[in-house]
């Protein structure tokens, strides 16, 4: 029956009709594979299958875009406490004129906080407070980490064994716990929260690092390159490292989200961001006794975490799926 | 003939076996257990034996991507077997290794020109115009086309990388290769062409080779002489088309007759070895091919091992077997 022959997914029969008017037409397969294609883009195009990871870049394009155009978004100052400028009092709960709001009222579409400071405002200066910590906790992390790891790997021996000891130390203890003590010795603040995060999160890559270069310093290519006469150097960052790459990648993505949480804690608990500081763990912190009579100063920061974290989260399982083809979970 | 290009004597790589809750060694395996092997040069040696015999550790060595743990390589005349520094990378620009796994032997991260040129670039050759030249030229060479040097391993065939491997070995125009079971992982048909290519490019590069194999049929057709290993020991030596019809040790009688004959007609009479190859790690005492071996004399094969040793009359068949070099001196 030619209903059974109907492919269910048209997409995929309009493709192949496609390839196949192209290889007749240039009479030789080849010629389809004409530009080289890379590992990296072979994976940009199987990400771009994944609805879920194409959501998560969606949601963290978004807030980049947001972080970096805070200043338009952003209808006050951050810190621009309105008390004598409008007519609004603390706490007072979110006013949309399209909603219902009255027009003589001034327009704050999540409220107005404890301190009379616009929550919108602060929120969406709060995006680049935690992106800018959560980048820069993972490059920290990660540069120290993958050169330990791949020094471990590399060398093996006693210089291995210390440095994974030092490396499972750090990982036996709980890593909010651990960046508490961190961040008790350093002193609270924005910079010592990122390097206590860094300082916590570094084991996991130092370990995927390590047993990536295990596995590939092993590979014939590797021997190959050392045959021509590669120097240590030499086959570590050409040859292994770029290999080891993949892994890595996703890892940083979770990492990113896993540091902005974290961060927020530490914030929350009041060891990381400091007054007047809009990030969205302090802002919670600030009105976390104030849950049931104003319940959007706790909720929209929230929100804010939420959202971020599920963004990296999604992007960084959407990346592991398309870069291992072989994990297919 | 003067010193042939590869001279080994006495080699031995030995391989601690870790065991036990504190990873302590535990024992040894001799992979390569005291080998003598001449290659004359522009020749081609075949080196053959089952799976685990130390034929790559051997072959491996000889490039000096292993330690030797005892005796000597040396390499046109000098000892290259402690090189470092400056005289190892000048050593590696004149010896090269072609691998077994066509997929696991080319960097799936960096395009095949970059790969090829790597050799060049780390010695110093050319600029990146003459680098880029060079490569074209190579490709080429091993039947490709020029502008593949873009394009990234796995946008080739199994035969196609292999002639990858090979242009990346061969970019330095070395003196001599070890050819680490080039065409095992390979389709039958595209088997030929490899060994093709590889026999017209050694007559034109003028090589030396020493071609790895456990393929009796794909050495007969590649090599001027034939080494048979052991257990990490070669048992016989001599030229190719001795070998193939007068072998003298029985081992490598049972793997001629191992070899399929494309003829029903023809009788057959083979000789299965029985039992496996013992584990190196506790190799049998004597002739280390005694439990398998179909005329083993007792109180003497289990007893005494055999030295390689000339069959009397025949100076060039070395062969490692008591009864053989008796009965060849008895009749």
């Amino acid at each position: 029956m030619s209903t059974e022959n109907t492919p269910r997914r048209p997409s995929l029969a309009a493709k192949a009709a496609l390839v196949e008017q192209l290889e007749t037409q240039a009479g030789d397969v080849g010629r389809l594979y004409e530009r080289p294609t890379s590992q990296w883009r072979l994976a940009a195009r199987r990400f771009r299958e994944r609805r879920s990871g194409m959501i998560g870049l969606g949601i963290v394009a978004t807030l980049l875009l947001v972080a970096l155009f805070a200043p338009v978004i952003a209808p006050y100052e951050p810190t621009e406490i309105l008390i004598g400028k409008e007519d609004v009092t603390r706490r007072s709960p979110p006013c949309v004129h399209v909603l219902g709001c009255s027009e003589d009222q001034p327009q704050h579409i999540l409220g107005v906080d404890g301190n009379v400071r616009d929550v919108f405002s602060r929120i969406v200066y709060g995006s680049r407070v935690s992106l800018r910590l959560g980048f820069f906790t993972v490059t920290l992390a990660l540069v120290v980490g993958t050169t330990l790891g791949a020094i471990a790997g590399y060398r093996g021996g006693w210089l291995d064994n210390g440095i994974m000891r030092i490396m499972d130390v750090v990982l036996g203890f709980p890593a909010l716990l651990l960046a508490i003590a961190i961040v008790a010795v350093l002193g609270p603040g924005l910079t010592n929260a990122l390097i206590a995060i860094a300082i916590v999160t570094l084991p996991q890559y130092a370990r995927v690092v390590r047993s990536q270069v295990l596995a590939l310093k092993e590979s014939d290519y590797v021997a190959a390159s050392k045959a021509l006469g590669s120097s240590g150097a030499r086959v570590l960052f050409r040859r292994i490292i770029p290999n080891a790459l993949t892994p890595l990648v996703v890892l940083a993505t979770l990492g990113i989200a896993t540091a902005i949480l974290e961060a927020a804690g530490l914030s929350f608990l009041g060891l990381g961001a400091q007054p007047p500081t809009p990030e969205w763990g302090a802002m919670l912190a600030e009105e976390r006794n104030q849950v049931f009579t104003s319940p959007h100063l706790v909720f929209f920061p929230g929100l804010a975490i939420m959202i971020t974290v599920l963004g990296f989260n999604l992007m960084g399982d959407g990346l592991r799926d398309a870069l291992d083809p072989t994990l297919n979970a | 003939m003067d010193e042939p290009l590869v001279r080994v004597r006495g080699l031995v790589k030995r391989f601690p076996v870790k065991g036990g809750l504190l990873q302590r060694t535990v024992a040894h395996v001799d992979a390569v257990a005291g080998v003598d092997l001449d290659i004359p040069r522009g020749q081609t040696v075949g080196l053959v034996g089952e799976s685990g015999c130390g034929k790559t550790t051997l072959g491996r060595m000889l490039v000096r991507l292993l330690e030797p743990t005892a005796g000597t390589i040396r390499f046109d005349g000098t000892d290259v077997t402690r090189l470092a520094g400056k005289d190892l990378l000048a050593f590696r620009r004149r010896a090269q290794i072609i691998f077994q796994d066509p997929f696991g032997s080319l960097d799936p991260r960096a395009q095949v020109g970059e790969q090829i040129a790597e050799g060049l670039q780390i010695h110093g050759i050319g600029d990146r115009d003459e680098r880029r030249q060079r490569v074209g030229e190579m490709l080429e060479l091993v039947g490709l086309k020029r502008d593949h040097a873009g394009r990234y391993p796995h946008e080739f065939s199994g035969g196609q990388r292999q002639r990858i491997g090979i242009a990346r070995a061969l970019i330095l125009r070395p003196d001599f290769v070890v050819a680490d079971e080039p065409v095992s992982a390979l389709d039958v048909s595209v088997q030929a062409q490899v060994l093709n290519l590889l026999r017209d490019l050694q007559s034109e590069l003028d090589l030396t080779v020493l071609f790895v194999a456990h393929n009796l049929s794909v050495v007969e057709h590649v090599a001027d002489t034939v080494a048979v290993m052991y257990l990490g020991r070669i048992v016989e030596i001599t030229d190719r088309d001795t070998l193939y019809r007068r072998p003298l040790h029985p081992y490598t009688e049972a793997l001629l007759s191992a070899i399929p004959i494309p003829d029903p007609d023809r009788p057959r009479n083979r000789r299965i070895l029985q039992g496996e190859i013992p584990s190196p790690l506790d190799p049998p005492a004597g002739c280390h091919f005694h439990p398998r071996c179909p005329i083993a004399e007792q109180g003497r094969c289990d007893v005494d091992r055999p030295e390689l040793l000339p069959a009397p009359g025949v100076p060039t068949h070395l062969v490692a077997c008591h009864l053989r070099t008796d009965r060849a001196a008895t009749v």
